[in-house]
Order: C-alpha cells, then structure tokens, then sequence
C-alpha cells in the first residue's frame, strides 16, 4: 500500500480512533465526517473517539487460503467482532488456535503488525485482537512481534 | 417507457483462455451476438461494457473504447461506456443499456462482458476478486473474498441450521446442470461427498464451495420491441429490471446472513412488471459460494428465509424440480468471468425461453430471471425476462 494511503489512517489503524456521533449517540469505526443515519447535519456534530478495544466474536472462520501479504499466519482466524460501543469490524484473532475461537467470545484488542510492502518497503501496524482469556501464548518467543496492549 | 428485448446473444467457452485476449474474446462474442440478432454493425447504436479488473490483471483500463475499436466500431464513432460493479459489472451494463433504449435515447445496443482472470497467479487473481469488498477495512485486515463468505456461511449455520450437505447439493446440482451444457468451464457431474471432503479454503467453505476465477466473454443485443420483429422471430422481452445497494464492508450489515440488496433489486424488478417469485419457471442465481446461492433464493422469495437449503437437497432446484435454478452450471461450474457472468446469466434464460436449451431445457419455460451481485452483494441486479 503506498505511504500516504497508510499514513492518514495511522490513528484510526494504530489507536482505534474512530467517531462519536453528537446527534444520534451513536459510534462508528473506522472514523467518519458524516453520519449516514442523522444525514448532514452531523457533518459538524462528529468527534474523534478511542474505542476501548474490547468486545465480542459475532462471526468467525479459520482462513487456510491466505489473503495476499498474510502468507507467513496461514492457517490463521479471521473474524467480525462486535466491540462494546456498537460498530463491527474484520480482524485477526491472535494468539490461539483459530479453530477455538467462536462466536460470543470476548476479545480486547493489541497492537501488532500487519504486513509489510517488500523486504525493504515500510511496515504496517495496527490492531488485532486476541482472547480475554488467552491460551498459552503462541508467539511467546517470537522477538519480531511486538505485543503492546493498547 | 418502451419495452426492451433480446434479440441476439453470443458466448464463449468459460476457463483458462490462455490464447485468446480480452479483446479477442470480446470480438468473437459481439460478432456470435449480432450474427444471431441478424444486424450488422451499421445498426448498432451503443456499446456497453461489463468489466471488472482490467486495470489490475492487464493494466489496461478504457475498455470500452478498445472494444469499440477492435470490434471495428471505432470506424463510426461509436458512443462505448464501460460498467463497473465488481461481479455485477456484467447485470449493470445490461440495466446501462436497457435503461437507454426503453428511455428512448438509442434503439439498439451491444452489451458485451469480458474478463481475463487467468493471465495473472492465482494469489493475484484471488486479491482481485476481494477488491469488490473493502480494500481497505476487510482486506488489508487479512480478510479473503472466501473468508468473508465463510463467515456468511457461518452465521447462517448457526442461525438456521443449515448443514455442510444441504452446502454441497448446490454444487452438486450446479455440477449436473453443467454436464449437459457445452459452454461449461467444468461440464461434469460431481458428488455431495465430493464438494464436502475438498479442500478447506476458509472454514466451512471448502474447494467445490466456490466458483473459479475464469476467463471469459458473452454479448447480447439488446433492441426497442417495437423495432425487433424486423431482426428476429424469437426476441425475449426483458420485463422487469431492478438495481440495489448495500454496505461496502459485510461487517457494517445488520444480520450477516442476509444480502438485503438482492431482496430490494428484485423486489424492485418484480414491480417493474407486476411478477410474483410464483410466477418464475427458472432462475439464474449468482452463486460465487454456494452459501450465496441459499441466500439468494431467500432473499428473492422464492422459499422462506432458513428454508431454501433443505429444499436445495430434495431437488427442488434441479431441472425437472420445482423451480430449476442455475440450469447453465451457475458462476461454480459454467464458470466465473466476473465482468461476463451478469450477461452469461441472461444467454442462458434467453436460450431456455426460446427453447433452445437441448438437454437441459427447462420444459414450457416461459418466466425467468437472473440476479446478478457484486462484493458480498453491495450492489445486486436482477432482471426478468419473458419468452414469446
């Protein structure tokens, strides 16, 4: 992906940040200017919001035909979560078998990469999430896999 | 508003066309097309193309006009507008087309699909297909077109029941359809245990779960009623037509086992000429998983939501049933050539409603349709067509 398409999405990929609608009460991710259910006028009514990074597996597959750049996870858990303030997302489940994850689990998000353009191109970060209650850590020994909690 | 018909249709062998170009192909099914509409180019008021990935598998983009060039339109100028929805490229075009004739802007139009899917890796041609849903918020996440699918499936599992067999009966009876059509990519049989003993792709989606990233063209021409009796004696009328949207990202739907798109499309095209789901002696659905298949179905009405799989294990789908659905082998076994399906689609209901279908005609087929969708259903096009 080139740089300035990831670059402006850095707080929204890095953080969580996405928006709170003033109008509706409402919370959307990734970050929006406009709220499609309270229409224009939330145009000036949208603010940045950290999500807390926890919620709960709605949908979830083991991929074990991996999506381009995610060759080295392979087999590994895609899901849809739900988190706690409302919006759903695709993510990566972490550290576990992917087949024992299911929907009604809960998940809390951490920092980690997620691909890079070439050997010597830029590397991606960003969000994925893991277990609440984690099984022995897979990666444990792996130095290259940072595991900042967000 | 005047009614609008088909009058020819042209199609090629679906697969890996690996010495044919998109334009080669693109050529020989306009030619097959006006040939059978019995026109010459001189008739030809527009040109539309359904094309989903030029740009990324060739490079090439402005597809229209080197169709129009290199099916020897570039002479008179003509107007060529190419359509893009992802796997729905090929339906839009054709609603393009008939939205303009029935307009009465032009009288007759050329709607050719191409697609060129195998001259790139399959990794490639995969990340291709995945950009029908969002780039950047399912793809970039590690998200496959299969694993959002999977999750589909998924939801509709736990939701109704649906079983790993009822999955595999809809190859299975995609599969048969497909023996006994010639333009098939894979014109043979195969079992229920074979669909569910292949390969996982992204559970519990499996290998004959899905339909192949192919190469291929179709063309139809499209011309006002009123004018067709002079080119054809067997003309089609497309009655009803209807276009939706949706939610780019399957993760911003409400219910995950719902492709609420396909119900509004052909809700929509079913006012458009006063039909019922009761009314349809076939139809073609747009089964990229055979997941979709089920959905369609119940979004269209044609069996109660939860319903329709168990009704696709007893038969009810298989020529000779109920309702034939996917008499052509669907997108999994005629084969899938995202920007060529939608228009694949409509040949097949076009040959069924002349009675031109041998072995797999579909008997006094009167009514059918065709649904159409792109992504996981952020766009759908449906369009019923009525045989003389």
């Amino acid at each position: 992906m080139s740089v300035p398409r990831f670059w402006r999405e850095l707080d929204t990929r890095y953080n969580l940040i996405g928006s709170y609608c003033k109008i509706t009460k409402t919370y959307h991710y990734p970050r929006r200017s406009f709220n499609p259910e309270a229409g224009r006028e939330s145009i000036d009514s949208m603010k940045d919001y950290q999500f807390k990074g926890t919620g709960e597996v709605v949908s979830s597959t083991v991929v074990h035909q991996a999506q381009t750049g995610y060759e080295m996870f392979g087999p590994y858990c895609i899901a849809i979560i739900k988190l706690d303030e409302g919006p759903k997302i695709t993510t990566q489940i972490v550290d576990c078998e992917p087949e024992h994850v299911k929907p009604g689990m809960k998940v809390k998000s951490v920092f980690r990469k997620l691909g890079e353009d070439s050997e010597s191109g830029i590397l991606h970060y960003g969000t994925k999430f893991i277990l609440n209650e984690p099984e022995e850590a897979i990666n444990s020994n792996d130095e290259d896999i940072s595991n900042i909690e967000v | 508003m005047r009614e609008v018909s088909v009058i020819g249709v042209g199609i090629t062998k679906f697969g890996e066309l690996w010495d044919k170009s998109l334009r080669q192909l693109g050529l020989e099914t306009g030619l097959a097309a006006i040939k059978d509409a019995g026109i010459t180019s001189k008739d030809i008021d527009a040109l539309y193309i359904g094309n989903m990935a030029a740009g990324s598998t060739l490079q090439q983009e402005h597809v229209s006009a080197l169709m129009a060039d290199y099916c020897g339109l570039a002479a008179q100028n003509i107007p060529a507008t190419r359509v893009e929805a992802a796997s729905a490229s090929g339906g839009l075009a054709i609603r393009q087309a008939y939205m303009a004739i029935a307009g009465g802007f032009i009288d007759i139009a050329v709607v050719g699909g191409a697609e060129k899917m195998t001259d790139v890796s399959d990794s490639e041609s995969s990340y291709t297909v995945s950009m029908g849903s969002d780039e950047q918020w399912e793809s970039k996440a590690g998200a496959t077109f299969a694993s959002l699918h999977a999750m589909i499936a998924q939801s509709h599992m736990h939701e109704y029941g649906t079983t790993r067999e009822e999955m595999s009966a809809v190859s299975e009876k995609n599969h048969y359809h497909a023996s006994m059509n010639p333009m098939a990519q894979f014109p043979f049989a195969i079992s229920t245990e074979a669909v569910s003993n292949s390969g996982m792709v992204s559970s519990p989606l499996r290998m004959l779960d899905c339909a192949p990233n192919s190469d291929g063209a179709a063309a139809i021409v499209l011309c006002a009623t009123e004018k067709a009796k002079k080119y054809k004696k067997k003309a089609v009328k497309i009655i009803g037509s209807g276009q939706a949207s949706d939610t780019l990202s399957l993760h911003h739907r409400k219910k995950l086992n719902q492709m609420p798109a396909i119900k509004i499309a052909a809700k929509r095209a079913f006012k458009s000429c006063g039909k019922k789901p009761s009314d349809l002696d076939l139809v073609e659905i747009h089964d990229n998983f055979t997941i979709s298949e089920i959905i369609a179905l119940e979004e269209i009405g044609i069996f109660k939501r939860g319903k329709a799989a168990s009704r696709i294990l007893k038969g009810d789908t298989k020529l000779g049933g109920k309702i034939p659905v996917n008499t052509s082998g669907g997108l999994k076994a005629r084969g899938h050539a995202p920007g060529a399906t939608g228009i694949a689609q409509i040949i097949e209901l076009v040959q069924q409603l002349r009675g031109e279908a041998g072995e797999r005609q579909v008997k006094g087929a009167k009514i059918g349709m065709a649904e159409n969708h792109g992504g996981t259903a952020a766009t759908a096009v449906v369009h019923i067509l009525e045989g003389e």
